[in-house]
C-alpha cells in the first residue's frame, strides 16, 4: 500500500518535473526542476531496490553536476526574445526528434505488449551470489567480470580530464604567485635588516 | 517502536506511526539541542575573549536562545521587490530540511536508528551535497550583489571540501566493510588494544584530523566562513533576509555543525560506544558504595548503570562542538585562494593516497594476497 503510494507520487513527480523542466520561462527556474526530476528518479530506484544507484545518482548528478549547471545557468546573461527566436528557427528539427522519440517508445511499447523479451537469469560468473547486498553485487559483478571494461572506462574518464585540462590551461607569464613552501620557511633574521645609518643618509637595501 | 503500536492496530499503520514518532523524537529534542548549543557557542566564544556572554536571560543566561527565537519569530518577513519570490522563500525552508533529514541514519545506540539503511553513509553523503542548493537560491533569488558573490564561493567550496570528504569516508568504509553507520559503528569495538574508534588507528588518524577540518568547510564554520565574510559580503547570502526565515538558516547552519560532530564521533570515535572496552565500571562502584552506607549515591548512580550508548555519542558530540567553537575563537578566517589550495593541493592527494595506503594494507593482512 505504501511503496504503490509512493511509487505513483514519485512517477508523477519525475514526469511533472521533466515537463516543466523544458516550458519553465526561466533556466534557472528548469534546472531546478530537472533537480526536482533527478530526485524523484532516484525515490524510484530506491522503490525498485537499487539504492546504491539511487544514492549515486543524488551524490553525482544532484550534488555535483547540477550544482554545475545552476552556476552556469546563474552567469548567463539570457536574451529572453532572441531566445525564442531561436525556439521557432529550430522548431522542425525539433519536432522530427519528437516524431522519432514517439515512434521508438510505440514500436517498444508494442513490442513489450506482445511480450518481453527472454533474458533468463544470470548464471555462472554473471550469476549474483545469493543475499549479498546492493552494492557487493555491484562490486562482485565490476571487479571480477566487467574488470576489463571497467578499467577501460576509467582510463577513458582519466584521457577525457587530462584532454580538458591541457586544452584550458594557459600559462601566463609575469603573475606573482604565492610561494606558501618559501613564505614558511623565511625566518627573522635572513628577513630583516638591522642597520644604524648616519644622520642624512638612507640605507642601502 | 513498530511491534509496541502493533498490539493495535496493523502492521503498515504502526510502521507509520512509529516512524513518526521516531522523527519528532530526534527532530525535536535537536531543536533544543540546536537552541542551547548557540548559547553554548557564545559562552565559549566570549569566554576565549575574556568577555561573559550571554548571562541576562535566564539563569546564567540560559535562555538566551529563546528569547532571541521570541524576537525572530515576531519581526516582519521583509521580501525585497526585486527578489524571485517563490525561491527567495523556498531557500531556507531547503537548508533547514536539509539539515533535519541526514538525523535518519545516525545511530544513538546499538540499533537505535531511525532508517537502518545499507547505503547509510551514502545517504549522509548526499543529503550533506543538497546543503548547498539552500544558499545558491538564496544567493540567486535575492537578486542583489553581496549574496550572489557568496553563493558563488558557497558552491565552489563546498563541492571542493565533498571530493576529499568522499575519500576519507571511503578509507573507513574499508576497514568497517559496511556503509552502514551502526555496523561501522560495531566495527570499531576494541578496535586497538581496549580503545573503541578508528581514530587510535595510526593510518585513520590523520585522516580524522582531515575529516574534522574539512567538516568546518562543508558546514561554513570558521575559520572557512567566507560564504559570509561580514567585512566583504555584509552578512553573504542571508543579508536580504529577516524574521523566521533568517532563523531557519540559523537553526540549519547549526543542526548542520551538530551534525558535524555527530559523524566525527560516529565514524572515528566509536558513536555510541564507550571510550574504552573494559566492560562496566560502575557496577563495582555501586556495590561498593551500598556496601558503605551511601545508597542514595548508589542509587542515583544506578540510573545510569549500564550507562546509556546515546549518553556517550551526546557527550562526544559537545567535545567535538567544543573544538569548532574553540577554533571559531582562535583561527582568523582563510583567504579563498587558500581554501582553495588547501581543499584540492593538500586535502585531495593526501586522501586520495591514503585510499592507496589503507586498501593496501587491508589488502595485505585481511586478504591476505
Amino acid at each position: 500500500m505504501i511503496t504503490v503510494i509512493a511509487f505513483y507520487l514519485f512517477a508523477a513527480l519525475t514526469v511533472l518535473a521533466g515537463a516543466v523542466t523544458i516550458l519553465a520561462r526561466n533556466p534557472v527556474h528548469s534546472v531546478l526542476w530537472l533537480i526536482v526530476a533527478f530526485f524523484n528518479a532516484a525515490g524510484l530506484m530506491v522503490l525498485a531496490g537499487a539504492e546504491f544507484i539511487a544514492m549515486l545518482l543524488v551524490i553525482v548528478y544532484v550534488g555535483a553536476v547540477a550544482v554545475l549547471f545552476l552556476f552556469v545557468v546563474m552567469m548567463l546573461d539570457i536574451d529572453f526574445a532572441q531566445l525564442r527566436a531561436g525556439f521557432i528557427r529550430n522548431m522542425p528539427l525539433g519536432l522530427l526528434l519528437a516524431v522519432a522519440l514517439l515512434g521508438e517508445l510505440l514500436i517498444g511499447i508494442g513490442a513489450w505488449s506482445v511480450g518481453g523479451i527472454e533474458l533468463g537469469e544470470p548464471s555462472g560468473a554473471a550469476a549474483v551470489p545469493q543475499g549479498a547486498s546492493n552494492i557487493e553485487a555491484i562490486g562482485l559483478l565490476l571487479y571480477s567480470r566487467y574488470l576489463f571494461l571497467f578499467e577501460a572506462a576509467g582510463v577513458l574518464l582519466l584521457v577525457a580530464m587530462v584532454g580538458a585540462i591541457v586544452l584550458t590551461h594557459r600559462q601566463r607569464a609575469g603573475v606573482r604567485g604565492q610561494n606558501i613552501s618559501r613564505q614558511i620557511a623565511r625566518r627573522p633574521d635572513e628577513a630583516t635588516v638591522n642597520a644604524s645609518p648616519e644622520v642624512g643618509k638612507g640605507v642601502q637595501l | 517502536m513498530t511491534e509496541f503500536f502493533n498490539q493495535w492496530m496493523s502492521y503498515e499503520a504502526a510502521w507509520l506511526l512509529a516512524t513518526i514518532c521516531g522523527i519528532l523524537l530526534i527532530a525535536l529534542p535537536l531543536m533544543l539541542a540546536v537552541a542551547m548549543i548557540i548559547y553554548v557557542d557564545r559562552k565559549v566564544w566570549a569566554a576565549m575573549a575574556l568577555r561573559r556572554g550571554p548571562n541576562v536571560v535566564g539563569p546564567w543566561g540560559l535562555l538566551q536562545s529563546f528569547a532571541d527565537g521570541l524576537k525572530v519569530f515576531l519581526q516582519e518577513t521583509i521580501v525585497p521587490s526585486a527578489a524571485n519570490k517563490g525561491l527567495f522563500l523556498i531557500a531556507p525552508i531547503i537548508t533547514f530540511t536539509v539539515a533535519l533529514m541526514a538525523w535518519a541514519v545516525i545511530p544513538f545506540n546499538s540499533d537505535a536508528v531511525l532508517a537502518n539503511v545499507n547505503v547509510g553513509l551514502l545517504y549522509v553523503l548526499a543529503i550533506s551535497s543538497l546543503g548547498v542548493y539552500g544558499v545558491i537560491i538564496a544567493g540567486w533569488a535575492s537578486n542583489s550583489k553581496y549574496p550572489f558573490f557568496s553563493a558563488m564561493r558557497a558552491s565552489a567550496q563546498m563541492i571542493s571540501y565533498e571530493v576529499s570528504i568522499g575519500f576519507i569516508l571511503i578509507c573507513v568504509v574499508m576497514w568497517a566493510g559496511t556503509f552502514n553507520l551502526n555496523d561501522i559503528v560495531k566495527a570499531q569495538q576494541a578496535h586497538v588494544g581496549p580503545i573503541n574508534g578508528f581514530v587510535a588507528n595510526p593510518l585513520l588518524f590523520p585522516m580524522w584530523v582531515m575529516f574534522l577540518i574539512s567538516g568546518m568547510a562543508e558546514t561554513a564554520r570558521a575559520p572557512f566562513d567566507l560564504t559570509e565574510a561580514e567585512s566583504e559580503l555584509v552578512a553573504g547570502y542571508q543579508t536580504e533576509y529577516s524574521s523566521m526565515s533568517f532563523a531557519l538558516y540559523w537553526l540549519g547552519e547549526y543542526a548542520n555543525v551538530l551534525l558535524m560532530c555527530a559523524l566525527n564521533a560516529t565514524l572515528f570515535w566509536g558513536g555510541w560506544l564507550p571510550p574504552l572496552n573494559v566492560g562496566n565500571v560502575l557496577t563495582p562502584i555501586i556495590a561498593f558504595l551500598a556496601s558503605h552506607h551511601m545508597g542514595w549515591l548508589a542509587a542515583v548512580l544506578g540510573l545510569f548503570d549500564p550507562f546509556p550508548g546515546w549518553l556517550w555519542l551526546f557527550a562526544k558530540i559537545f567535545f567535538f562542538f567544543f573544538i569548532f567553537s574553540w577554533v571559531k575563537a582562535t583561527v582568523p578566517r582563510y583567504r579563498y585562494d587558500q581554501l582553495m589550495r588547501l581543499g584540492w593541493k593538500v586535502f585531495l592527494p593526501v586522501s586520495l593516497l591514503f585510499v592507496v595506503v589503507v586498501s593496501g594494507y587491508l589488502m595485505f593482512t585481511r586478504y591476505g594476497v
